[in-house]
């Protein structure tokens, strides 16, 4: 894993040739993302030039995997090969936009692998067919042929930003709980993988239950809850190592439900007592705990918001389970949900702008996004049991945990748009529960 | 502590494997194999043998049920409990875990903090009663370990529950 992380961070470099310069600003080339329906823009990825012996097959797959992470996200639209007039056989040589206009392809990525031993070289340049000119500038990415999965995605990642204005969320990582077995007895495991699926890894083995992982903000530390010692108790874990250890032993209480503060130098985490269980702070090398809460309430699943200056949280205060906005350091809370039913799991978005959460509403659950002080609620799912947002790192795709109902109910991670658009459910062996996304890589 | 530990995760492997085992639950069937036996001549350790874990499993019970997102005992539960600590005050070589679960209709964290709740309902009856305090020890398990798998009432009704889990005091 280090290996992959040293390799890849040579990374962006720029190709030295002068870029057209606004063109992403105001050209035709730009998709808004806003809510409701929008048409998917048409692009073509010819596969990349293989530059070098041998490169022929990586840069087939770099190419199919660019294409597979900008069509995933809806919005952009892949013109088959089998429908283009022309084809790229010499990375440096001029366009032919007239060729790529005829089939409507409205970008066009075009890019040369070469390949020497274990290393591996991609080059690519995203052009605006009908501007006629490039967006952006070209840029090189080197890294190991192994690798080969991560420099598709940041290639991807550069091409939907240039394209979109966002940040992008390929070259990312995913934690989560891989389950296995039938209900009655189900084995859970930590497991990373990245974000489409691919490269799978198990971090513990199944004999104890784990649940809720949780990503530390640089990606290289996971907070969980484990039942290792038999009672919950929470544990960091270190990515790289897979060393893992006690955060905080309780006498007699259990605790649960940790996550990071945005400086990964905290941990906020639900800690139980007779019965009662309240959020406190505590410093990532254990140290003084710092009570938040308090009162015979449920009060749990609290989240940062990304400057580190409120923390969001769940609390059955009123009577049944609601939202609260409280200060870094606790005091008076605000409670921000109004709607029917219940609000639950709360995680504030890396943008700052939204909260995403958990509602429970006549038999139904849903994932839903509202403003931080509680305005405008939306929800962007519906089923038996979806619950668990994490975002992306880009704030624009919400992943989260949707089982189905009866006796073979099984947990499997579903990812939506912000909008709402673009369900889909995570290539994945066997089940997954309770998602974290990590910070792009 | 030490032990505790030790005692949970027997717990949990005995607790895991009772799950499967039909009649673990069952009151119908545990006083089948005993036709030999006279009148007051229980056998050690069977149902029949009151100062038996099979006998508090299941003549004096050793689960209690809640409604919906309550941690109240009812009037119901309330009696097993105080059968289970008249049973815990005569056995005092047992401790205990007390096992706090939920049913499948609410999120993970919310369901951890309920089963907490339910579990403590009983330590604190337990303890009101005179069982010494340092005996019991509870879990929350949330939604993880269901008895009863369809998603209907009639299995989250036993889902939603709370199990006195006996361990012998093996320091004494």
């Amino acid at each position: 894993m280090t290996r992959l992380l040293a390799t890849i961070l040579i990374g962006l470099m720029g190709l030295g040739m002068a870029a057209p310069e606004a063109v992403a600003q105001n050209g035709p080339l730009r998709i808004e993302i806003t809510e409701g329906v929008i048409e998917p823009l048409p692009y073509a990825v010819p596969d990349f030039v293989a530059e070098t012996q041998g490169s022929n097959q990586v840069s087939k797959d770099i190419s199919r995997l660019i294409a597979e992470d900008l069509s995933g996200t809806g919005l952009f639209r892949e013109i088959p090969a089998s429908a283009h007039i022309s084809s790229i056989t010499n990375f440096g040589s001029p366009v032919q936009f007239a060729d790529w206009k005829a089939i409507n392809a409205q970008a066009l990525i075009t890019g040369g692998v070469s390949v020497s031993g274990n290393s591996l070289e991609v080059k690519f340049r995203v052009w605006d067919v009908f501007a006629g000119q490039e967006l952006g500038s070209g840029l090189r990415f080197k890294g190991t042929v192994d690798g080969w999965r991560r420099m598709a995605h940041k290639v991807a990642d550069e091409v939907y930003s240039r394209i979109t204005g966002e940040g992008g969320y390929f070259d990312s990582r995913v934690v989560f709980v891989s389950e296995t077995g039938p209900k009655s007895d189900r084995k859970k495991r930590l497991a990373i993988m990245d974000y489409d699926g691919a490269n799978l890894q198990y971090l513990t083995d199944s004999s104890a239950i784990v649940l809720a992982p949780r990503f530390s903000p640089t990606g290289d530390k996971v907070l969980y809850t484990s039942y290792e010692t038999g009672f919950p108790e929470v544990f960091v874990l270190d990515v790289g190592s897979v060393r893992r250890n006690v955060l905080s032993t309780n006498n007699g209480g259990m605790s649960f439900s940790p996550r990071f503060s945005p400086d990964g130098k905290s941990v906020l985490l639900s800690v139980e007592s007779g019965g009662n269980t309240d959020i406190y702070k505590v410093g990532i090398n254990g140290g003084q705990r710092q009570r938040l809460t308090s009162g015979a309430s449920i009060d749990t699943a609290p989240s940062f918001s990304p400057d580190g200056s409120r923390i969001v949280f769940e609390s059955d205060r009123s009577g049944t389970q609601q939202l609260y906005v409280m200060g870094a350091n606790g005091g008076e809370a605000t409670r921000i949900s109004f709607g029917q039913g219940r609000y639950g799991t709360p995680v504030w978005s890396p943008r700052g702008d939204l909260i995403a959460f958990t509602k429970q509403n006549k038999g139904r659950f849903h994932i839903g996004v509202m403003r931080t002080d509680g305005s405008e609620e939306r929800l962007l799912t519906a089923s038996f049991l979806d619950e668990g947002p994490t975002w992306a790192p880009n704030g624009r795709v919400i992943m989260f945990t949707r089982e189905t109902r009866g006796t073979d109910g099984v947990s499997a991670l579903y990812s939506v748009d912000v909008s709402g658009r673009n369900l889909k459910r995570v290539k994945l062996n066997g089940g997954g529960s309770d998602p974290s996304w990590s910070p792009l890589q | 502590m030490k032990h505790w530990t030790k005692a949970a995760l027997l717990m949990a492997g005995l607790a895991l494997a009772a799950c499967n085992d039909p009649g673990y639950l069952g009151s119908d069937n545990y006083n089948t194999n005993d036709g030999a036996l006279g009148a007051g001549e229980a056998e050690a350790g069977s149902v029949d043998d009151p100062t038996s874990v099979a006998h508090f499993q299941e003549v004096i019970g050793d689960r209690v049920l809640f409604e919906v997102d309550q941690s109240t005992l009812n009037e119901q539960g309330r009696l097993v409990v105080l059968a289970q600590a008249n049973w815990l005050l005569a056995n005092g070589e047992y401790t205990t875990v007390i096992e706090g679960h939920a049913d499948e209709q609410g999120t993970r964290e919310y369901n951890l903090a309920l089963g907490a709740r339910r579990a403590s309902a009983v330590r604190e009856l337990l303890v009101a009663q005179g069982v010494a305090d340092s005996r019991i020890r509870t879990v929350s398990y949330g939604k993880e370990r269901p008895l009863e798998v369809c998603s209907e009432e009639s299995c989250y009704a036993k889902n939603r529950r709370s199990v006195t889990v006996l361990t012998a005091d093996v320091t004494g």
